[in-house]
């Protein structure tokens, strides 16, 4: 079953932690603990990395199903298993985690200055979830993971975040973890009736129309949050904003990530009656999402806010291509998913040079800054255009497969979600007129330096990513080519099959 | 007469009256031998457990089973580690009396014999060598004025429980005709409908342990004793002796009234829903630690007792489990307010947690463990307490009992990350080095914590032989 030979997706999970754990016991003075604790963090996220490329290279594109599967016995009276195993919605998800995961070690090098050590474990553990989550195969399992994910976040926004730190690190916890638990009684429904745990075995319940309008409101409580989907997305611009840099970027790059992933996951082949039921539901919310949200953005005086506004909005196109229910639609989406998860985060770090240099976040207190660091304003630009969508990034596809997708479910939404892209262009290049161009209103501004060496490297494989896929986004969408026939000829499937039964 | 199955007990009665002899004879201080010897004979007590074999003696008053052998593997782990948070403690407060390990093992004993018991008069007999020896524990330190009172509020309401106890006893003997467990059983599955009687007695007894387990509606002395009595003794009482109580109130509620569920599960239903609400809210506004864990304990019951709600074999092994988790997860978190001690002065403000994470980082990541733990929050052990425990009565249908628990874990969690904001983020001064049995009680506890979700099959196994022990 393992194309790999050994337990691939495991040691991918725990390593990172295998790594937590020898920086634990680093002692001596405190600057020689934080510099071995970087290194040690780096170099194992970079092992992950390494190994993740199995996952690139050996994944075998033509089928739907899982692999690289794992499974041990865990609670078997309970039906409960460790299993791991990815298919092509989730294993560009677990390269994208491997991916992120060293360029924000790296680029929390000199920006994280107190508790290194602390804040390296928080980020390996971090990994350890990111990664365990899109890897589960068992639904407890996957619960497991979904919901740790908020201990290390928590960590890292309340200790290494900026001013109100504290109230944005309550509210991420606490609206999250509100929206799980109400997922919780849904994961027990689905686990009681299947008398296993087990994905795969779920996927071979039906289960009665009034019973998952139920499951999908759960599941919508828990989702919807972690997407964010207007209204219930106040959380996220206040975490982005106190979040330290590398805790937005990996927030963006895969956290957002996380809700999307798991409406393709459990509601649409579980649920496929209520998710047509529901669709025109997350249709309204969706473009209320990308109008208003993309607004909102335009009003920001903070760089981070607008941005995470910004992802608010792209998140709505995400939801929207999820519940198109048609092929191009989810294609749309999931590719989306992943080139918002390089551009916003790649934007993330933009930021972050900034706020290295200045200590602000402040549009205001910027501008000119073409003039003074170049390179900086070249590296910019590109996510810019990238977070608009122009032809030849990575937003494009993603965006325009969406929108046809959206134009054959209803073209209102396609339309909606078209008014969503010129306003994020509107919202982008007024940004970036206002910091990159214009005048130099403050001479201490002129002091700054371009872009390190360091933060080359940082931005290196992100400028790559963006251009690949948008030049070439076949390499990307043919992993989860299959996966995606798979699952919306099973929804078809699934609602023809009443509609015969009512003739 | 089978009275070999009692010699766990036995042995250590001899150890507690042998401890005593030798703590009162010498002239000079012997608190620290009685310490040891009192630990040696709590491990002692632990092993002739194990090696125990089952079946009843004294005519069916006692009863050993696998049930009985989880709680008071529990109970005796439980003091074990009372016992350990205390040494430093009450050497350091000027309380190293050689009295406290004796009242300790006494009440240690109070409970085995509650959980053998299978009949009305040991359950009485049990409970009440176990309340006794609690009093005078709740005011060891009896120079603090908080002491004594909680001491004596503790024993005011704790008898009017002993009374509540005796009273429905006495109404269930006279409609039943025994007061043996099997015994009452038999008649009312004999009878056609139930005695008002019966029913009358079997709420007073409900009532006399839900006031001991401290659940809702009888939870208001638990935070003014949590507060007042001295903190390891606060340990000790938020984990032995609540597990013992619980595990009461589960054989007389699954063993002689097996029948009545219908009677006593709306009981259990309210006392459940009412201890998940206020733990939840009530600790919300606590700014002695103390006070936060005694709500926080109460909503703990309340979540344990959702697996008893749920009336099936299931819920109860749940219920065991949850109780074995709560107990690990909270002697641990009490460590840490054990060891809150500033220039020789003990410390119970939340606040003064402030700046731990960066003072001592092991202690306040064990605390962040502890805390999530208790919050539910995966993959620590307390999550699969709650997993277990709303799985249970969710399986039944229990919608209500569900959501409110996932809500009430919720709101909870506010006041568990408080804990650790204070401890993370805000600043303040290091406490004193904290002594070396904590660290093993921080350690032991920690990594069971942390873990558990790697090892959960002998614990899973274990729970499940009680519950057929206990439901046959």
């Amino acid at each position: 079953m393992n194309a790999a030979g050994f337990p691939l997706l495991s040691l991918l999970t725990f390593l990172p932690l295998v790594g937590a754990g020898i920086i634990l016991f680093i002692r001596g003075e405190e600057a020689v603990v934080a510099s071995n604790a970087r290194w040690t963090a780096l170099w194992t996220s970079l092992i992950v990395f390494g190994l993740s490329l199995i996952l690139w290279f050996q994944f075998d594109k033509t089928t739907a199903d899982f692999q690289f599967v794992e499974q041990i016995e865990w609670m078997p009276e309970f039906g409960l298993g460790y299993r791991m195993g990815v298919d092509g919605i989730s294993v560009l998800f677990v390269l994208l985690s491997a991916v992120l995961t060293p360029l924000c070690i790296l680029a929390s090098w000199e920006a994280v200055e107190k508790r290194v050590r602390e804040y390296m474990i928080a980020f390996l553990v971090l990994e350890t979830m990111m990664i365990g989550m899109f890897s589960a195969l068992d639904i407890v399992i996957f619960y497991v993971f979904f919901e740790g994910v908020l201990i290390p976040m928590f960590l890292i926004i309340g200790i290494w975040g900026g001013a109100r730190r504290v109230y944005a690190a309550y509210k991420l916890f606490l609206y999250t973890l509100l929206g799980s638990l109400l997922m919780l009684l849904a994961v027990f429904t689905l686990w009681f009736e299947a008398g296993t745990s087990s994905i795969p075995a779920l996927f071979e319940l039906t289960i009665a129309p009034n019973v998952q309008v139920w499951l999908f409101l759960a599941f919508f409580a828990s989702f919807a949050v972690k997407v964010p989907m207007w209204p219930v997305h106040t959380w996220l611009p206040d975490a982005h904003v106190e979040a330290p840099t590398a805790g937005s970027v990996i927030l963006a790059g895969v956290l957002l990530k996380m809700g999307a992933y798991g409406f393709l996951r459990f509601s649409l082949p579980l649920l496929p009656q209520a998710t047509e039921w529901f669709a025109p539901l997350i249709f309204a919310l969706s473009v209320i999402a990308v109008v208003y949200t993309s607004l909102v953005a335009l009003a920001q005086e903070d760089m981070k806010k607008l941005i995470a506004y910004s992802s608010v909005a792209h998140m709505g196109i995400v939801t929207i291509g999820i519940f198109t229910l048609n092929h191009q639609g989810i294609s749309g989406a999931i590719f989306q998913m992943l080139s918002h998860g390089v551009v916003s985060g790649a934007l993330f770090l933009c930021v972050g040079v900034l706020y290295d240099r200045v200590h602000s976040r402040e549009i205001a207190r910027y501008g000119g800054v073409a003039k003074i660091m170049p390179s900086y304003a070249m590296v910019f630009m590109l996510f810019t255009m990238g977070s608009i969508a122009l032809p030849g990034t990575a937003g494009f596809p993603g965006e325009f497969l969406v929108i046809v997708g959206a134009w054959h479910a209803n073209p209102w939404v396609a339309f909606g979600a078209g008014l969503g892209m010129i306003l994020g262009a509107g919202y982008m290049l007024y940004l970036y007129r206002r910091v990159v161009f214009s005048k130099i209103t403050r001479e201490d501004l002129r002091a700054l330096l371009d872009l390190s060496p360091r933060e080359y490297i940082t931005f290196a494989p992100l400028i790559l990513l963006t251009l690949w896929m948008g030049v070439y986004p076949s390499s990307f969408l043919s992993f989860f080519e299959a996966s995606v026939a798979a699952l919306v000829t099973r929804h078809e499937a699934a609602m023809a099959l009443p509609r015969m039964a009512g003739m | 007469m089978n009275w070999t199955l009692i010699l766990p007990e036995l042995v250590l009665a001899l150890v507690g009256l042998a401890a005593l002899a030798g703590g009162v004879l010498p002239k000079r201080d012997t608190h620290f031998a009685v310490n040891m010897a009192v630990l040696g004979g709590l491990l002692l007590t632990a092993v002739l457990v194990v090696a125990q074999p089952e079946g009843d003696a004294f005519n069916g008053q006692y009863v050993a089973d696998a049930f009985t052998r989880f709680m008071k593997l529990l109970v005796l782990a439980g003091a074990a580690l009372g016992l350990l948070l205390a040494m430093d403690w009450n050497e350091k407060e000027g309380l190293g009396k050689f009295e406290f390990p004796v009242l300790l093992l006494f009440s240690s004993l109070g409970m085995m014999v509650m959980v053998s018991a299978n009949d009305l008069i040991a359950l009485y007999l049990g409970l009440e060598l176990l309340s006794l020896s609690l009093y005078v524990i709740a005011a060891f330190n009896r120079d603090s004025e908080r002491s004594a009172e909680a001491g004596l509020k503790y024993f005011i309401l704790g008898s009017l429980a002993s009374g509540l106890l005796l009273y429905g006893s006495s109404l269930i003997y006279g409609f039943s005709g025994s007061t043996n467990f099997d015994a009452i059983a038999d008649a009312l599955t004999g009878m056609e409908s139930v005695p008002f009687g019966v029913v009358v007695g079997l709420v007073f007894v409900l009532a006399a342990l839900v006031f001991k387990v401290s659940a809702v509606p009888f939870h208001m002395w638990t935070p003014d004793v949590y507060e007042g009595a001295p903190t390891p003794v606060t340990a000790f009482f938020a984990s032995a002796p609540k597990v013992a109580a619980v595990a009461l109130l589960t054989r007389v509620a699954a063993g002689p009234f097996g029948d009545l569920v219908g009677q006593w599960q709306q009981v259990i239903i309210l006392c459940s829903l009412g201890s998940m609400i206020l733990g939840a809210l009530a600790a919300i506004g606590q700014k002695n630690i103390k006070r936060l864990m005694a709500y926080s304990s109460i909503g703990h019951v309340g979540y344990a007792l959702l697996g008893l709600a749920a009336g099936t074999e299931f819920g109860v092994r749940a219920l065991l489990l949850y109780m074995a988790i709560y107990l690990f997860t909270n002697v641990g978190a009490f460590a840490v307010l054990v060891a809150m001690r500033r220039n020789g002065r003990a410390l119970e403000g939340v606040d003064d947690l402030a700046g731990l994470g960066k003072a001592d980082p092991a202690m306040a990541l064990a605390m962040t463990c502890f805390m999530l733990s208790m919050a539910g929050i995966p993959p620590l052990a307390g999550f699969f307490g709650k997993l277990y425990a709303i799985g249970a009565v969710w399986q039944e249908g229990f919608v209500t009992l569900g959501v409110v628990a996932v809500l009430s874990s919720a709101v909870s969690a506010y006041y568990y990350l408080r804990v650790i904001k204070v401890m993370y983020f805000d600043a303040g001064e290091a406490l004193d080095p904290r002594p070396t049995s904590l660290s093993v009680v921080l350690t032991g506890t920690g990594l069971f914590t942390v873990f558990f979700f790697a090892f959960p099959a002998p614990f899973m196994a274990a729970a499940q032989a009680a519950v057929l022990a206990l439901l046959g």
